[in-house]
């Protein structure tokens, strides 16, 4: 509850700040203060520190997973906050509006990964929603901006619409929101829970870009600010898969051998839409873009195999992922020039910078030694433990060895080629390349020790 | 304490080396360095031959089930002993190639070494695959940055063939790990598992194919000659020297104790693809004309002889790939070294653009018929020992019905191997002089020192197999135990 109140009020306070300054530097520092505070309260809840006290009657329950989730969301946030603050900057005026924003989508984020009914989860994933569709438009005069915006919102509420259409269903069956409660007794299942359980499958789907349901991601993520679709891809895609992977783990795993064949499928068309369209992109942020959704399908084995260690991979791979992709577009955002070839010999240039990016880049692509591959490890372990789907488990390895092609471009175009007319950058500044060392020796050190993290979800 | 050196070394200086300023710093470093790992590796084989001291185990992943465990036994001595005389003999007789921002190129090939080290000293499956990757990627960064023309494709071609291959076999390893019975990645543990033998016979292919593209086996070799042709020729040496030694390896350790039903439902498959291999290998061998390529395909049939004779099921043929693994990388490196001679001198690797070294390169030319005569295993030289054994292993086979057949195949790939070796010795060495060829100087002090010392280990190796027959007799054993145990 912390983490919901916190982010609330700081999100008001942010567009307060707004009014009573007008200073950059200063509205990022409160924001900054802000999120540290708000990262604080969530762990202060982990140890068992609650500031706040509501009667929410059950609606909200706060578990060691969904409060684990918070925290690395909200770290996430915050050193997304350090890398990236003063590129929010430059896309446009209100700039205490977007942190605001931001914060808004946070409240969205923890009360999403602590619902217990199916009105909560609606309300968590419209908090997040709604937000990031201003947020996708922010930069007003440009036209793939405005473009993306509609889109997002138009399809966003039509997913939306079949989620409570979903929920109806499932009311109706069963007579309660609650999602422990929803799917009740095995003698007879109702052909309207099962329209309800696949009207969410696919609304869900929606919101975390999974085929055939994801052609809004690639428009919507690149007519963003690229500062915009780093949040966007990365904390906001991994609340919503804690979300699916919460509902389908204690409500509607009594159902589990219907919608499991569905499941494998959108996840396999996920993997491959994703990878093999990612490799045909010239342009950086198009290829993360289709990358993200193939990251999604790999996080989608998590729900497929729903057992101890598909919890334990999904948080890890929400970390992993998360960090790894504000690391890469943080260091896009700073390029003039978005194409591969805009890459050319930035080692030679940055090799601060390239060293970094080669790091994340070798960890979303799941090469040992980076958080990536450990994260990858326990989806395809988790898969395997259910004994089924081992075409699955072959078929996800194949499109993980098809995404280092378009993830080694970069890596190739940086270290092998020699610098072109491109390749210039926005000033970078002493304190990014600090930020982007931390984020890198953490993106390493959680591949040598996976198990610091995934020990929090057990003791504290 | 030693395997834990053995990966320790290298790491630590490999990352140090990284931060050298000076490129003959740096060359001087990663050679002491390469040396100080060498006496680690004899003293290993040598003095401490006590069980304590080669293993090594501490937690590390507990809830994966996965330790940080290193054991040496005979087969892991014998190969990280290659290791550590290969990349000293690299050094020395690279000394004086150039390379911009040296102390890179340096410092990953250490890296590299510390990688192969831990491929042949894992005994966790989690480590292996760990090592096994990383052993790969100093050498994508190496090839890419200092090759040749066309580098960057056809070493990206190299790293997504061999990550593919390792994907499935770390699907295969996790498959047997959740059926070990006490939950655990520990190679005793693998050993342990009992799986249904069709379960093991689709097994096999994960784990195999993984292992076939690194040897590499036809169909799956297509990486290898342009790989071999574009890196520089240490990396090179590195990659046909000893990291194709990880694939047989890997066949021996992790393979056929685990599944050991897949090697007789598959043994004919695969002998064929090995036969096919070395015959069309030694085919193109005949007809090349740049000396990387020629060296790269007799590579592969050498190796589609090692993994026929693995796939045999003899004691004989056994501890003849044992001791050919050691045999192969020294004999190759030595071919190596003298075509980076021929390049750095030359700077033409084409055989029809030379001829008659032997007149003005005498001393390189000896150096190098004996190490020619030894890839073609001549009596007295040690792959001798070692294809003997093997042939009469494929011939005694009761595994297959065609032994006689494929032993009549393999020896005629052995007769190609003759034929083309003294091809490339007549048309580079003897014959006339021409104009390119006239001032050949001879060969400098490092290579000379290099190549003296392969050509003793030939010869000795050649006439006194036992130590090293010795060394691995336990190992191959073991593994011989492990094929017939159903």
């Amino acid at each position: 509850m912390n983490a919901i109140v916190l982010s609330a009020v700081f999100g008001v306070v942010m567009m307060f700040s707004g009014i009573f300054t007008a200073q950059r530097q200063a509205i990022r520092t409160i924001a900054i203060i802000c999120l540290a505070l708000l990262l604080v309260g969530n762990i202060a809840e982990q140890l068992g520190y609650n500031f706040f006290r509501f009667n929410t009657r059950n609606m909200l329950v706060f578990d060691n997973f969904g409060l684990l989730f918070n925290s690395i969301a909200f770290g996430s946030t915050l050193l997304y906050f350090f890398l990236s603050g003063r590129d929010m900057e430059k896309v446009g005026v209100n700039l205490a509006e977007y942190f605001a924003l931001i914060f808004f989508v946070l409240c969205g984020v923890a009360i999403s990964s602590s619902f217990n009914t199916l009105l909560m989860l609606f309300l968590g994933i419209e908090i997040i929603s709604i937000p990031l569709y201003i947020l996708t438009g922010t930069d007003k005069r440009n036209l793939k901006g405005n473009e993306a915006s509609l889109k997002y919102f138009l399809m966003g509420s039509f997913s939306t619409g079949l989620m409570l259409m979903g929920i109806a269903l499932l009311y109706g069956v069963s007579g309660t929101f609650y999602i422990d409660q929803v799917i009740a007794g095995t003698e007879t299942v109702s052909p309207l829970t099962i329209g309800g359980i696949l009207l969410l499958i696919i609304s869900i789907s929606f919101k975390a870009s999974a085929a055939p349901f994801h052609f809004w991601t690639p428009d919507v993520y690149d007519g963003a600010p690229t500062v915009f679709t780093s949040f966007m891809a990365t904390i906001v895609k991994a609340a919503v898969f804690i979300a699916f992977i919460h509902l389908f783990g204690s409500s509607f795993i009594r159902l589990q051998s219907e919608w499991q064949f569905i499941i494998a499928i959108i996840t396999a068309v996920t993997l491959f839409i994703g990878n093999v369209t990612a490799v045909f992109q010239q342009s950086v942020k198009r290829m993360l873009a289709y990358s993200s959704i193939a990251q999604a399908g790999f996080m989608l084995l998590a729900l497929l195999a729903m057992n101890d260690m598909a919890k334990e991979g999904l948080i890890l791979y929400a970390a992993a992922y998360s960090l790894a992709t504000i690391g890469t577009f943080a260091i896009l955002a700073k390029m003039k020039d978005y194409t591969f070839e805009g890459f050319n010999g930035f080692a030679k240039s940055e090799p601060l910078l390239a060293a970094a990016n080669t790091i994340f880049l070798l960890s979303l692509a799941g090469i040992p030694l980076t958080a990536g591959f450990f994260a990858k490890y326990w989806m395809l372990a988790a898969a395997l433990k259910t004994g089924k789907f081992l075409w699955l488990v072959i078929f996800a390895v194949i499109c993980a060895a098809i995404s280092v092609y378009y993830y080694f471009r970069v890596i190739q175009a940086m270290y092998f080629r020699e610098r072109g007319v491109h390749g210039e950058t926005i000033a970078i500044n002493k304190s990014f390349r600090g930020w982007l060392v931390v984020l890198a020796a953490i993106v390493i050190l959680l591949g040598i020790f996976p198990q610091w993290l995934l020990d929090k979800l057990y003791f504290l | 304490m030693i395997p834990l050196l053995l990966i320790l070394i290298p790491v630590v200086c490999g990352l140090a080396g990284f931060f050298i300023k000076d490129a003959r710093a740096a060359r001087t470093w990663s050679l002491i360095v390469s040396l100080v790992i060498l006496a680690t590796s004899i003293i290993g084989l040598v003095a401490l031959n006590k069980p304590a001291n080669l293993h090594f185990t501490v937690d590390w992943l507990p809830t994966l089930g996965s330790k940080f465990a290193l054991m040496m036994d005979g087969m892991s001595q014998v190969l990280c002993l290659l290791t550590a005389i290969a990349f000293p003999i690299i050094f020395i007789a690279t000394y004086n190639n150039q390379y911009r921002d040296a102390r890179n190129f340096y410092a990953l090939m250490l890296l590299s070494q510390a990688g192969l080290l831990g491929v042949f000293l894992a005994a966790d499956g989690l480590l292996f695959y760990f090592f096994w990757e990383l052993a790969l990627i100093p050498a994508y960064f190496l090839c890419s940055i200092w090759g040749g023309e066309r580098r960057i494709a056809v070493t990206f071609k190299f790293f997504i063939y061999t990550f593919v291959g390792s994907l499935l076999m770390l699907i295969a390893l996790v498959y047997v790990y959740l059926h070990t019975a006490d939950h655990s990645f520990a190679l005793d543990s693998f050993y342990k598992v009992k799986l249904d033998y069709s379960t093991q016979n689709w097994l096999f292919w994960l784990f195999f194919i993984a292992f076939a593209v690194k040897m590499p086996i036809f169909p799956f070799h297509t990486w290898q000659p342009d790989t071999y042709e574009q890196s520089p020729t240490a990396v090179t040496m590195v990659l046909s020297g000893v990291m194709v030694k990880m694939g047989v390896y890997g066949i021996l350790r992790w393979v056929i104790p685990v599944v050991p039903s897949g090697l007789w439902a598959w043994g004919d498959t695969v002998s064929s693809l090995a036969v096919i291999g070395m015959i069309y290998a030694s085919l193109i061998a005949l007809m090349q004309d740049d000396l990387k390529r020629f060296v790269a395909y007799s590579s592969i049939a050498h190796m589609g002889l090692m993994c026929l004779a693995i796939f045999a099921t003899t004691a004989s043929g056994m501890q003849g790939v044992m001791i050919q693994m050691f045999n192969h990388g020294i004999n190759i490196i030595g071919l190596w070294i003298v075509v980076n001679q021929i390049e750095q001198q030359f700077g033409t690797r084409k055989m029809s653009e030379l001829g008659g070294l032997a007149q003005k390169a005498p001393v390189l030319s000896i150096l190098l018929v004996v190490i020619a005569l030894a890839n073609v295993a001549l009596p007295l030289t040690n792959a001798f020992v070692g294809e003997f054994m093997m042939f009469n292993g494929i011939f005694t086979s009761t595994a297959t019905k065609y032994s006689v057949l494929l032993t009549v195949a393999a020896g005629v790939s052995i007769i190609l191997s003759a034929w083309y070796t003294l091809n490339m010795i007549q048309k580079v060495f003897f014959g006339k002089t021409n104009n390119l060829t006239a001032s050949a100087a001879d060969v400098g002090p490092g290579a000379r020192f290099a190549l003296v010392v392969l050509v003793i280990l030939i010869v000795v190796i050649g006439i006194y197999p036992t130590g090293m027959l010795n060394v691995t007799k336990s190992a191959s054993e073991f593994i011989l135990s492990k094929m017939f145990l159903q």
